[in-house]
């Protein structure tokens, strides 16, 4: 009775924990990442709540401080880094290639294992007892003061990096060697330039990271001395090391949004991305650049000042190409044929948050002014603004797009435009007053504040509890539609692309042999060439 | 509540302005980018709305005049505000000539303080306003950062090493300070006051204020105590360098190079004596690592650097 | 203009060619299924194309994880030269040396395992070939155990226990922690390509490998390299900077 789809081929836990199709370990992902940005929102919440008055009277100091690092790493290890690339990545970047898999489907999975087991030990970490080092562990404190489970929380990150370096080294052959015939570079997806940008990231910087906090464990451990001054190392080599992977890895986060971005302004505007080739060569300036400007977290930690000259000179760089893609994305939309479906909403409020996101950015590296705003809320508020408003409005509208391919179900798009506009507004009212806090010197990380800064604490709590609705209801609406939704046809939003090409749900291997490709994606109009500006 | 609510600290240093000025134009052209973009979004999503389920958007595939304006344009507004960035920050960072010093160190959970003339402090500091201020700082345990938001100026404090800053204050008043690197339990506890003051009032204060020896004589009294003495005297049979005039100089290195001795070489060669040897000398100094705390450093280096900057003794053996 | 869109009729036909045909004329014009191919691959050369880039690519990995240890390296080495030219001075050069040729020998016996598989030799000139590689790994290891055994002894583990009779403890200390940071990430790096010999050895000595599918043997080549190259490195960096100093005393 029902067509045969990935979804139906084989049943029961064994057909899903065993799996190799990369469909079905994209649904496993997405279930754990949803899981662990539940966790992660928890944590979020405790500390709005927490700060609603300036006196710390619902938490202790070290409980405060157990949330804020298990939610910075909750979210940004287990959450943000894996989301895009490995649900939506990992679902269609083989489709959109015309392959019928990643190259590797079994260290796909092996993967997602690790992932998990990452997972575990990190979970190990927050039940016997937590961790208080802030999610950067830096040292010496994370190494010689610290009396919490950092070893622990340690090894969750080193072995979750192993997840993801794998994802991006199989992203990276399928990307090269998968292409079905006719499937050229400059006919490639912006989703697909995005995330191999992306993998080159993540197998560049993360094995950075892994031996870094290894040696952390090290020193914690053994008592080799490494960071630790009373033992003649350097802690801000620690700083070094650490933020030559995690400020790439900020890149992991928002690239893939921009592809997802990419799509989304395609296809309701019914109309090929402005300026193509821009677009695709941005993602790889900036997964490029992005390796050369951490230097920029490190301005007043007593670096020589002509570094800190180059690094701010380079930050100032890496602006461009995120500029370059706004103004494609808006010139896009002209003479489009612009319908406001709920994806199109993210996409449009992703590049609204993104540009404000991108440009506090440039108050962080412009020297003079990041003395005073380095450490304040002023930081905390530009990052959330390109992770929170970038990232997960990206990774939400892209799962609203693609919500109908991956389950072969309509949702409602009633209470998908409702919960857009309450993730939009409910962002900014907690996070716009956080720049204010900030500029007026509220430090991060601090469970008591002076009582002066609470009117901004008290809006920045309220919103969150908005926020917070708006992410509830898609885990509702989106849950409930792929039990008892419309079935949706092959191609709901009438875009052009290789993946609206197969049934919704696509089947298991995909296409019915090797599909031969013969012009670019979103190509609405009879043209000659798409995709080369 | 909202009446007089305020959106910018105080302005209570001479740097103040500066940071505020550039600031201010950050905010002028990132709104009205942002606005730009959200207006040109708006309008079009407007315009452009689809009016009937078929219809389709003109093919356009990009303009190099366009992406040329909307690379060159950007840039040359970033580098702007990257010149003005960096010129801000080397004012921030070159305390002028004849500062007043102060030296600062932080342990988990406070800030002590000890002027010139040995008055000590704890989570608090006082300083006359209109003169330049230099906190010279150190750490006890682990990383901590020096904010006084109202002065605009903040510096990290790292175990190991010497990080420094300076300010001027320009009106009398209390203003807050900061612990803005996370160090633990009680880092948002970390925090105080400092309070810029009147010279004449600074002068008062500081006569009745807690006076311990000054920095220097203290550092006297250890030097003494520890017996460097005993090693760093002038004359040919020491077997240490006499410490007369070097400070500020360049000097010859065993096994080559050379090193400048400031801060930091004085601080490495206390913790850590065999790391850079002075020509001519072996390598027979002890560590004094975990023997003098972080406060005793600083006195030492301050007493050295007195003995350092005067001229070097012409014959006789000086104190 | 909104007149000027074009409507739908205007629409470009489906991205790629109606599929089943297509395809179908491929594969079956294509040779023979390999027993080996995997499903989502078209050919084997796609699959060891792939194979040997996902190698590649993993091995790019493996650089920037050393290359964080050799960043400490460089920086340490930098703040206490001296030191640690006094510490390298304690290693035992001449072990440090013949595993160095120890491991040259065994890249030319990988290599010449991988040729014996591409060139479709007997199961047991391949398992042979195999089995020398790994008996030269075995003797480095073995080698790294003697050396670390005489650390221990030596009280020249970093931690609470160690003692340095030189002049320069800090920075031995120092030394020595990245000295068994390194070697000893090079030997699980060693262990891990052990493992990977004996699976690829098993399945050499059940014939599975030939000319036309020996992808799992260059590949594990290429990691076997690898790990040698970075004792290239390792060795000159912690066993032979001191020489001088040595030699001075």
């Amino acid at each position: 009775m029902e067509t045969p789809s990935y979804l139906n081929d084989g049943h029961g836990l064994k057909s899903w924990l065993l799996t190799k199709d990369h469909k079905r370990i994209a649904l496993l992902y997405l279930a754990s990442v949803t899981a662990f940005f539940v966790v992660g929102g928890l944590f979020a919440m405790l500390i709005r709540l927490e700060l609603l008055t300036p006196a710390g009277d619902l938490l202790t100091s070290e409980t405060y401080n157990k949330m804020f690092t298990m939610h910075g790493v909750v979210m940004v290890f287990f959450f943000l880094i894996p989301s895009i690339p490995a649900v939506l990545g990992n679902f269609f970047i083989p489709i959109m290639v015309g392959a019928k898999d990643l190259a590797f489907p079994r260290i796909n999975l092996i993967s997602w294992y690790i992932y998990i087991l990452g997972g575990l030990f990190t979970f190990a970490a927050a039940l016997s007892g937590g961790v208080d080092t802030g999610w950067t562990f830096y040292t010496p404190y994370s190494t010689a003061a610290a009396n919490s489970h950092v070893v622990l929380a340690a090894l969750g990150v080193f072995i979750t990096g192993f997840s993801s370096i794998l994802t991006g080294l199989n992203f990276i052959v399928t990307i090269h060697r998968m292409r079905a015939p006719g499937m050229t570079w400059f006919r490639l997806p912006l989703f697909v330039w995005s995330h191999y940008a992306t993998s080159l990231i993540m197998i560049l910087g993360t094995p950075v990271i892994a031996i870094t906090v290894l040696l952390v464990a090290a020193e914690r451990v053994l008592h080799m001395g490494i960071f630790d001054p009373a033992l003649g190392g350097d802690p801000v080599l620690f700083q070094h090391l650490f933020w030559f992977y995690s400020h790439p890895a900020v890149y992991i986060m928002i690239l893939p949004a921009m592809g997802v971005i990419s799509e989304i302004v395609q296809t309701f505007s019914r109309k090929n991305i402005f300026g193509y080739s821009f677009v695709a060569f941005s993602s790889l300036a900036i997964a490029i650049i992005g390796f050369l400007v951490w230097g920029h977290h490190l301005f007043i930690a007593g670096q020589s000042v002509y570094a800190g000259l180059i690094f701010s000179f380079i930050s100032f760089l890496v602006a461009i190409p995120s500029a370059i893609k706004v103004f494609n994305w808006t010139a896009t939309i002209y003479r489009g044929s612009v319908a406001l479906d709920s994806p199109m909403l993210y996409a449009f409020g992703f590049i609204g948050l993104f540009t404000i996101g991108g440009l506090t950015g440039l108050f962080l590296a412009a020297m003079g002014l990041d003395i005073h705003v380095h450490d304040t809320y002023f930081v905390v508020a530009h990052f959330h603004y390109i992770m929170v408003g970038g990232a997960i409005m990206g990774y939400l509208g892209g799962l609203h797009y693609w919500w109908p391919k991956m389950t072969g179900r309509l949702y409602s798009e009633f209470w998908a435009k409702i919960a857009a506009g309450l993730v939009f507004i409910g962002f900014n009212l907690t996070f716009f007053p956080q720049f204010v806090a900030g500029y007026l010197g509220m430090p991060r990380r601090y469970h008591e504040y002076p009582p002066e800064l609470q009117v901004w604490n008290v809006m920045s709590s309220a919103g969150a509890s908005i926020l917070a609705v708006g992410y509830a209801l898609p885990l509702m609406y989106l849950t409930y539609s792929m039990f008892a939704g419309v079935r949706s046809s092959a191609d709901p939003w009438g875009a052009k692309g290789l993946e609206w090409e197969v049934p919704s749900p696509p089947p298991t291997a995909n296409f019915e042999g090797t599909p031969i490709v013969t012009h670019g994606t979103h190509q609405y109009a009879p043209s000659k060439e798409v995709g080369i500006a | 509540m909202f009446t007089n609510l305020p959106f910018f600290p105080e302005q209570a240093s001479a740097q103040a302005g500066q940071v505020d000025a550039i600031y201010f134009f950050m905010v002028a052209v990132t709104a009205f980018f942002a606005l730009l973009i959200a207006a040109l979004i708006v309008i079009f999503a407007i315009k452009y709305r689809r009016r009937d389920d078929e219809e389709i958007g003109v093919a356009i595939h990009g303009s190099l005049a366009l992406e040329l304006m909307w690379t060159i344009v950007p840039l040359g507004i970033a580098m702007v505000m990257f010149a003005w960035g960096a010129k801000v920050f080397f004012d921030l960072y070159r305390p002028p000539q004849g500062a007043m010093e102060i030296f600062i160190v932080g342990k988990q959970w406070m800030w002590k303080a000890q002027h010139a003339d040995g008055t000590r402090e704890i989570n608090e500091l006082h300083v006359p306003i209109g003169r330049p201020v230099k906190l010279i700082m150190g750490s006890e345990d682990v990383i901590h950062s020096y904010y006084i938001p109202s002065f605009r100026v903040k510096a990290d404090v790292i175990p190991g090493r010497y990080n420094s800053m300076w300010f001027t204050a320009t009106k009398p008043g209390k203003y807050k300070l900061f612990c803005a690197e996370y160090c633990g339990t009680r880092h948002s506890g970390m925090i105080g006051w400092v309070t810029a003051m009147d010279p004449l009032d600074f002068q008062a204060w500081l006569g009745g204020g807690t006076t311990t020896a000054s920095p220097v004589a203290a550092g006297e009294k250890l030097f003494n105590d520890l017996a460097c003495n005993s090693c760093h005297t002038p004359g040919p049979q020491a077997r240490g360098p006499a410490l007369a005039g070097i400070y500020g100089k360049s000097i010859q290195l065993q096994g080559g190079g050379s090193a400048t001795v400031d801060d930091a070489y004085i601080r490495e060669s206390i913790v850590n004596p065999q790391a850079k040897i002075v020509a001519g000398f072996q390598p027979i100094m002890p560590t004094f690592q975990g023997l003098v705390s972080e406060e005793q450093l600083l006195q030492l280096i301050a007493y050295v650097r007195s003995v350092g900057q005067q001229p070097a003794p012409t014959g006789t053996p000086g104190s | 203009m909104p007149d000027s869109r074009m409507h739908a009729e205007h629409y470009p036909g489906p991205l790629h060619n109606p599929p089943v045909r297509s395809a179908e004329v491929q594969r079956s014009a294509s040779h023979a299924h390999h027993p080996k191919l995997q499903h989502h691959f078209d050919d084997m050369d796609q699959q060891l194309e792939a194979s040997t880039l996902g190698m590649w690519v993993f091995l790019v990995t493996e650089i920037m994880f050393f290359g964080g240890l050799f960043m400490a390296y460089l920086m340490y080495r930098w703040a206490n030269p001296t030191a640690f030219q006094e510490a390298s001075a304690h290693l035992n050069k001449f072990w440090g040396a013949v595993n160095t040729i120890v491991l040259i020998v065994s890249s030319l016996t990988m290599a010449m395992a991988v040729r014996s598989a591409q060139t479709s030799a007997r199961p047991r000139t391949q398992v042979a070939w195999l089995l020398a590689t790994m008996s030269f790994g075995t003797a480095f290891l073995g080698v790294k155990v003697v050396e670390y055994s005489d650390k221990f002894q030596h009280h020249l583990v970093p931690g609470p226990h160690f003692q340095w009779p030189g002049q320069y403890p800090a920075g031995a200390e120092i030394f020595y922690s990245l000295y068994f940071c390194m070697t000893g990430l090079h030997a699980i790096h060693m262990i891990i390509g052990l493992g990977l010999m004996t699976v690829i050895a098993i399945m050499a000595g059940r014939g599975k490998f030939n000319g036309a599918y020996y992808t799992p043997v260059e590949i594990s080549g290429l990691y076997w390299h690898f790990v040698d190259i970075v004792w290239i490195f390792l060795f000159p960096l912690l066993y032979l900077i001191g020489a001088h100093y040595g030699a001075g005393h």
